[in-house]
């Protein structure tokens, strides 16, 4: 993987808005990988490729994805075992 | 519950050079809200052929100008958005804009400190954001901004960060040029070390709170060096720019 073009999920929270009607960023998220927990803007996003993938920032494996497909778009969250979301 | 966010055309009303590469926008906000220090807006572009580019940009100024905010961009050489902002775009113009975006890199004086800032290049317009912030509110909590550049040249907002240190009032800038130095130069002159962030920890306590911001690497190696100086992972924050121009 290459580092240098990681970003932090902050860098797509205006898709992460578009898709959830909120800005996801600062809601807790349990990864179902490692068990981590912390708001959605700690991880960690990589954008370059045909989709947007969000990683785990302990464990690296992916805890959120999504990939446009014509004009609707595919979210997968299996990376999530929860999002704890707070009311605007 | 607030309405949605959706893209506007703002108006630019000023240009302003800061340095060689960065240039900070002001434009004018039809559907204007305010907006919390260390967010930015998304950007984006249409071509005749529908062909869009799009791009998040700190917004540098604090919340109380109402109407208008400062976005710092950087032109990278080949960019697809910021080139057109810093050779085409002119006061008058109009550019879609979606925006303000971002709950977690973000500071308020109600989230405490004292404050660690680690700025990298560019990656000091949020944090300028929060300096500004703090200043605006009357906000007495230390704040301790390390900024690292190539050279002199490259520093932004100089002649601000001069008259907001020193004195009495909580905020210390230290400067890292890490290419070259001019003549007499008495801050740091390497890339940020744990010599370096460990002088930074001095007078913030055991709990200090962290944003850091700027070029992917840069944010890497100043969180890990945080992280072995005993920082908690949970009182970092980081924006990663991504590459190094």
């Amino acid at each position: 993987m290459d580092e240098p073009l990681m970003l932090d999920a902050n860098a797509v929270a205006g898709e992460l808005l578009e898709l959830f009607g909120m800005d996801l960023t600062p809601m807790v998220h349990c990864c179902a990988n490692c068990g981590n927990r912390g708001p959605i803007g700690t991880l960690r996003a990589w954008t370059y490729g045909p989709g947007v993938v969000l990683r785990c920032s302990i464990c690296s494996e992916v805890v959120v994805r999504w990939a446009r497909i014509g004009s609707d778009v595919r979210v997968d969250l299996r990376g999530a075992a929860y999002l704890r979301m707070a009311p605007p | 519950m607030a309405e949605p966010l959706a893209w506007q055309l703002a108006t630019v009303t000023a240009i302003k050079p800061e340095t060689d590469r960065v240039r900070t926008f002001t434009l004018s906000l039809p559907a204007w809200r305010p907006h919390r220090a260390g967010q930015h807006y998304d950007v984006r572009l249409t071509a005749e052929d529908g062909y869009q580019a799009q791009r998040s940009y700190s917004i540098a100024s604090p919340p109380t100008r109402n109407g208008e905010i400062d976005l710092g961009i950087e032109r990278i050489e080949d960019g697809e958005v910021s080139p057109y902002f810093h050779d085409v775009l002119a006061k008058g113009d109009l550019v879609e804009v979606r925006g303000p975006i971002g709950g977690y890199f973000v500071w308020e004086p109600g989230l405490g400190g004292p404050l660690l800032l680690v700025a990298g290049g560019s990656g000091v317009v949020p944090l300028m954001a929060i300096l500004r912030e703090r200043v605006a509110t009357g906000d007495r909590t230390p704040v301790t901004l390390l900024y690292s550049s190539r050279a002199i040249g490259e520093v932004m907002y100089r002649d601000e960060l001069e008259r907001l240190t020193g004195g009495s009032n909580g905020v210390r800038v230290a400067h890292t040029l890490t290419r070259e130095q001019p003549p007499g130069w008495n801050g740091y002159g390497r890339r940020i070390d744990g010599p370096m962030l460990t002088d930074m920890l001095t007078g913030l306590g055991a709990e200090p709170l962290v944003y850091i911001c700027g070029p992917t690497l840069l944010v890497e190696a100043a969180a890990a060096g945080l992280t072995d100086l005993g920082v908690a992972p949970a009182r970092i924050r980081t924006e990663r720019f991504g590459p190094t121009t």
